[in-house]
């Protein structure tokens, strides 16, 4: 009886103060969560978050101050990725995946007044003064800032279209489980 | 000649009977062709004519669009009768730009690049160009620009051409016709390409199943101490190329690399033809070989089709239906398509029609995993199909990457021996779909954020000069009024 | 945009569960009629609640899943259950035993954890440890061999009060042979003594001698056993390595100290041995899926139902053995995985270093 209670004391002392060690040696000085989650956002500051940047949006993620489905041009798969990191359940299932957009605009309502070329700040527009712009497709990024500057309504964002190539099976549908 | 083992694989029931001893015939000229511009892997291919041109029989449709693409030839001579949005030869069913011919009844010939009078004394870069310029592209079903594959001499050491004719999908017929009937032309084209390629040596393999087309191939290439032809056991999937490889040089391609990293590429036999008349005779890529067959077809039949013809004129020339049928493929019963809509048009890459009755199609309604390994088994990759399954099912597709389902080949074999009737392939496809979109998205963010941290620095530039030019502007004004004060 | 429509491949082996569950209930038929016919009617009457206990209870769960009751029944996987747990009973055991069997195996074995594929657990096994730990009494009174139609063996109507009843006639009781052994050893009668005035080895092959259903007749089981191998249902991994886990250390044993140690024959024709390695080891559920992880699989069970028979409490191991490796199947599954095509075992793309002439 003595020797067990004696066991499993010493266990416990040699257990308990593992444990402390560890804690005190293997401490982490800061949390670098927000450099990584920098890294994951798509850095194209684009500000849809409300967030000036990129960095200010990966600095109120870290201090939860903000909701992982915060970035649009993200969508589920970064906002899935957030959760992970973050080590929250986020719900994600009722979020409305957008899908990837891009801007377009109508020839018919653009007349080349330019405003909504600074504003793209991956340079996808180009155009001049009173010449027609268009969008270079691939590099657009669907902030849609250029939406709100033009003048005429000319632009709007357009749902990037599936083709036979970007096209992939389906996921299977589930197993049946009611009647 | 040493054939060595693989993993996996299966004996589906291979029914090519009902079409393997009819001889190719010609189809009738089709009214109407729909020549897509994306008929192979690679950058879209773009028109180079209008609507109202009249063109002639080989005449160059689009051109490539860099390197990694494929021109596209008319099939026969006519007018343009529109190049607009038409369904594609696939399982999405979307359409896709598609360059529409109507037929003037002539099919005449165009002026066509004059043959290569002596290929095997002229630089192997001239054949390999007359491969790009004649639309070739893999005619096994990979649809992979043949002259992109000719050029690997040039980054690897090669000793190896591998002419595959294993035709291992069942039901199909069309390479075992042509390698009956054109043997000759097979094994010209194959020394052609061994000479692009710079390989000393070629194998040409056939599955078993096909004696005759072993013996024809024999007999054509008896004169040529290079070549042998052997046969390969009858085990789905052996016409993977990585997989024949193994079996007949046993050399293992290395995960994530090209065949050639171990010395050898494959063609298939048809592309091989395709290569000795661009080359001999200057034509381009124009028509295949296409198999119609099933249980539900009146008369099954070897095709030699215009590419671009619609799959009804198919159906139409073999007798149309015998009975409604429960499903129609595009290419073979394990890896081909479900075909959306009898208009679609034979492509490049279409080996066969299928036409499956009701009696054929084995469905069963999904029931849960039992474990029982089967899918482990037979997967020729040496995957575990179920568990990346079950990974995917949760939505865990990095887990299902870290076990690699990224090298499923989607050959069908899992699902097929599945006892539970569980979709697996769909699963495999699925998966690889949306991991490839997500490196996508990230290789785009990555340029996205190049892009606008470069917008950001000439921003910062702009308004710095701006402010510099704006201070330089009231450094000149300042002294001017004091100077009108002190005036 | 039109539907999509199904996947390749377009061709199947045309196998099934269904197909799977019925091939082994066919292949366990002889020697259950064998053993109808050597236990007579409360053999029956017990393998008949057993089974229509198992299908009910799975019936039940199923409607509180709320899930297709009549489509998940028809994969017989119930059916199994309760036939392979009605074999491992002793055969004139008491209506209930069943009854609280089915509900031990499907209730909270199988269903508990999400149903048919999902258990961790083989639910026949499980059954037959509850019983065996709780209603250690009932599930070690065996009754000696008394073929239908003979002279001892209990008509209709006696039989009816035997297994609803809970009428067992004391004189009829006898030990199997592990028992027998385990007592005499306990005894101090070595095992050779005790094993010689035992059953004949020919009758212990032939099945005639106490024990449940499935521990009788070797014979018929190897047999069904070997049914299931040419029909491929299973693969000769598991049955092997459960019969050399067993085997080479009794051998060993016994060639050491034959006293304390019974040889390999006894141990391989004995208890459940072979109703373990073809129909309970195999489990598809239960066990590892790659070939290596099936061989380690069926050594640990023999080797397991060697230890537990030759040193524990227990006369007969099996079921313990294999509840052990159930337990031991996701971690074997995870460090057995096939290499794949093209790529080392550590999952780096393989390095070509041959020569290219």
């Amino acid at each position: 009886m003595l020797t067990a209670v004696m066991i499993l004391a010493g266990m416990g002392l040699l257990m308990g103060g593992l444990l402390g060690f560890a804690s005190q040696r293997l401490a982490v000085e800061e949390n670098p969560v927000e450099v990584e989650i920098q890294a994951m956002l798509p850095g194209s500051q684009c500000g849809q978050c409300g967030y000036v940047g990129c960095g200010q949006a990966a600095a109120a993620l870290a201090r939860g101050e903000a909701t992982v489905t915060l970035c649009p041009p993200g969508g589920k798969a970064l906002a899935e990725a957030l959760a992970k990191k973050l080590g929250i359940e986020a719900d994600l299932s009722d979020h409305e995946e957008k899908g990837p957009e891009y801007a377009f605009i109508r020839a018919d309502l653009c007349y080349g007044c330019t405003r909504c070329i600074p504003e793209c700040n991956v340079d996808a527009i180009i155009g001049a003064t009173k010449q027609m712009h268009d969008v270079i497709a691939e590099l657009c990024h669907g902030c849609a800032k250029c939406v709100e500057v033009c003048p005429t309504v000319a632009i709007e964002m357009r749902p990037v279209p599936t083709t036979v190539t970007s096209w992939h099976w389906p996921k299977p549908e589930p197993l049946a489980a009611a009647h | 000649m040493k054939i060595f083992d693989l993993p996996g694989g299966v004996h589906p029931a291979y029914r090519k009977e009902q079409s393997s001893e009819l001889a190719i015939r010609p189809l009738p000229l089709p009214k109407r062709l729909y020549i897509p511009l994306q008929q192979h892997v690679g950058a879209l291919s773009v028109p180079i004519v209008a609507v109202g041109d009249t063109v002639a029989k080989g005449q160059v449709l689009c051109v490539r669009q860099g390197s990694f693409s494929a021109t596209q030839h008319a099939p026969t001579s006519g007018r343009i009768a529109a190049i607009e949005s038409f369904v594609a030869p696939h399982a999405s069913g979307l359409a896709q730009d598609t360059i529409v011919i109507e037929s003037d009844g002539q099919d005449a010939w165009g002026e066509l690049p004059a043959p290569i009078a002596d290929p095997f004394s002229v630089d192997p870069a001239e054949i390999i160009e007359r491969v790009a310029i004649s639309g070739i592209v893999g005619l096994g079903g990979a649809i992979f620009p043949a002259a992109i594959k000719l050029n690997m001499g040039q980054q690897y050491k090669l000793d190896t051409l591998l002419i595959n004719g294993a035709e291992c999908e069942p039901y199909l017929t069309c390479d075992d016709r042509l390698m009956r009937e054109y043997a000759a032309e097979v094994i010209d084209g194959a020394r052609l390409m061994a000479r692009a390629l710079g390989a000393r040596r070629i194998i040409v393999a056939v599955e078993e199943n096909k004696p005759q087309a072993i013996a024809s191939l024999k007999a054509a290439a008896q004169a040529h101490e290079e070549i042998r032809v052997t046969g390969v056991p009858i085990r789905y999937p052996v016409g993977y190329a990585q997989h024949l490889t193994k079996m007949v040089t046993g050399r293992e391609t290395p995960a994530e690399h090209r065949n050639a990293e171990v010395g050898v590429v494959t063609h298939n036999v048809a592309t091989a033809r395709a290569v000795h008349q661009a080359v001999r005779f200057g034509r381009p890529l124009i028509s295949r070989i296409v198999t119609v067959t099933g249980g539900a077809i009146r008369q099954a039949a070897n095709l030699d089709v215009l590419i671009g013809t619609p799959v009804s004129d198919l159906v139409e020339f073999c007798g149309g239906f015998s009975e409604t049928p429960k499903q129609l493929v595009l290419g073979g019963p394990m890896m081909g398509q479900p075909l959306p809509d009898l208009a679609v048009p034979i492509v490049k890459g279409s080996a066969g029609i299928l036409a499956m009755s009701a009696a054929e199609l084995v469905e069963s309604r999904e029931r849960p995993c039992i474990r029982c390994g089967s899918c482990v088994d037979v997967c020729p990759c040496g995957l575990s199909p179920m568990e990346m399954a079950a990974f995917i099912r949760k939505d865990k597709l990095d887990a299902a990457d870290k076990i690699f389902v990224g090298d499923c080949i989607g050959c069908g074999s899992c699902s097929w021996v599945c006892p539970s009737y569980i979709p697996l392939v769909q699963y495999f496809n699925y998966a690889n779909g949306v991991l490839g979109d997500q490196a996508r998205q990230r290789r785009k963010n990555d340029r996205v954020k190049t892009l606008s941290e470069a917008h950001a620095v000439r921003a910062e530039q702009a308004e710095k000069a701006r402010q510099a030019a704006r201070a330089g502007k009231t450094a000149a004004a300042a002294p001017q009024s004091t100077n009108e004060v002190q005036a | 945009m039109m539907a999509v429509g199904k996947s390749a491949p377009f061709s199947h082996a045309e196998n099934s569960v269904t197909r799977a569950m019925l091939l082994v209930m066919l292949a366990l038929a002889p020697a259950t009629l064998f053993n109808f016919w050597l236990f007579g009617w409360p053999a029956i009457f017990l393998f008949a609640t057993t089974v229509a206990a198992c299908v009910g209870v799975e019936a039940l769960c199923l409607n509180l899943a709320g899930k297709e009751i009549g489509f998940y029944l028809r994969d017989g996987s119930a059916i199994l259950t309760g036939w392979l747990l009605a074999m491992s009973l002793p055969p004139w055991a008491p209506w209930w035993t069943g009854v609280v069997g089915a509900i031990a195996a499907i209730a909270i074995t199988k269903q508990a954890y999400g149903g048919v594929g999902q258990n961790l657990f083989n639910p026949a096994m499980v059954a037959r440890v509850a019983l065996l730990i709780s209603f250690p009494l009932v599930m070690t009174t065996w009754v000696a061999p008394s073929p239908l139609f003979s002279a001892n063996a209990p008509g209709f109507a006696q039989a009816l009060t035997i297994t609803f009843g809970g009428n067992l006639p004391d004189a009829m009781t006898s030990a199997t042979t592990l028992g027998h052994v385990k007592t005499e050893l306990t005894r101090g009668i070595s095992v050779l003594e005790s094993t010689a005035n035992l059953t004949a080895l020919s009758d212990m092959l032939f099945g005639l001698r106490a024990g449940s259903l499935g521990e009788t007749s070797a014979l018929l089981i190897v047999l069904g056993g070997a049914f299931l191998l040419i029909k491929r249902i299973i693969s000769w991994h598991i049955p092997v390595a459960v019969i050399v886990g067993v085997v080479a250390p009794a051998a060993l044993a016994h060639a050491i100290d034959p006293d304390r140690y019974a040889g390999p024959l006894f141990h391989l024709f004995s208890g459940a041995t072979f109703l373990g390695a073809f129909f309970i080891a195999t489990d598809y559920v239960t066990s590892p899926v790659s070939k290596p992880g099936k061989l380690i699989f069926g050594a640990g069970c023999g080797l397991l139902a060697w230890v537990i028979r030759t040193y524990a409490g227990y006369p007969e191991g099996m079921a313990f053995a294999v509840l052990l490796m159930n337990a031991l199947t996701p971690i074997i599954d995870q460090y057995t995985r096939p290499r794949v095509f093209g790529r080392a075992r550590d999952g780096k793309p393989l390095v070509f270093n041959g020569s290219i002439e």
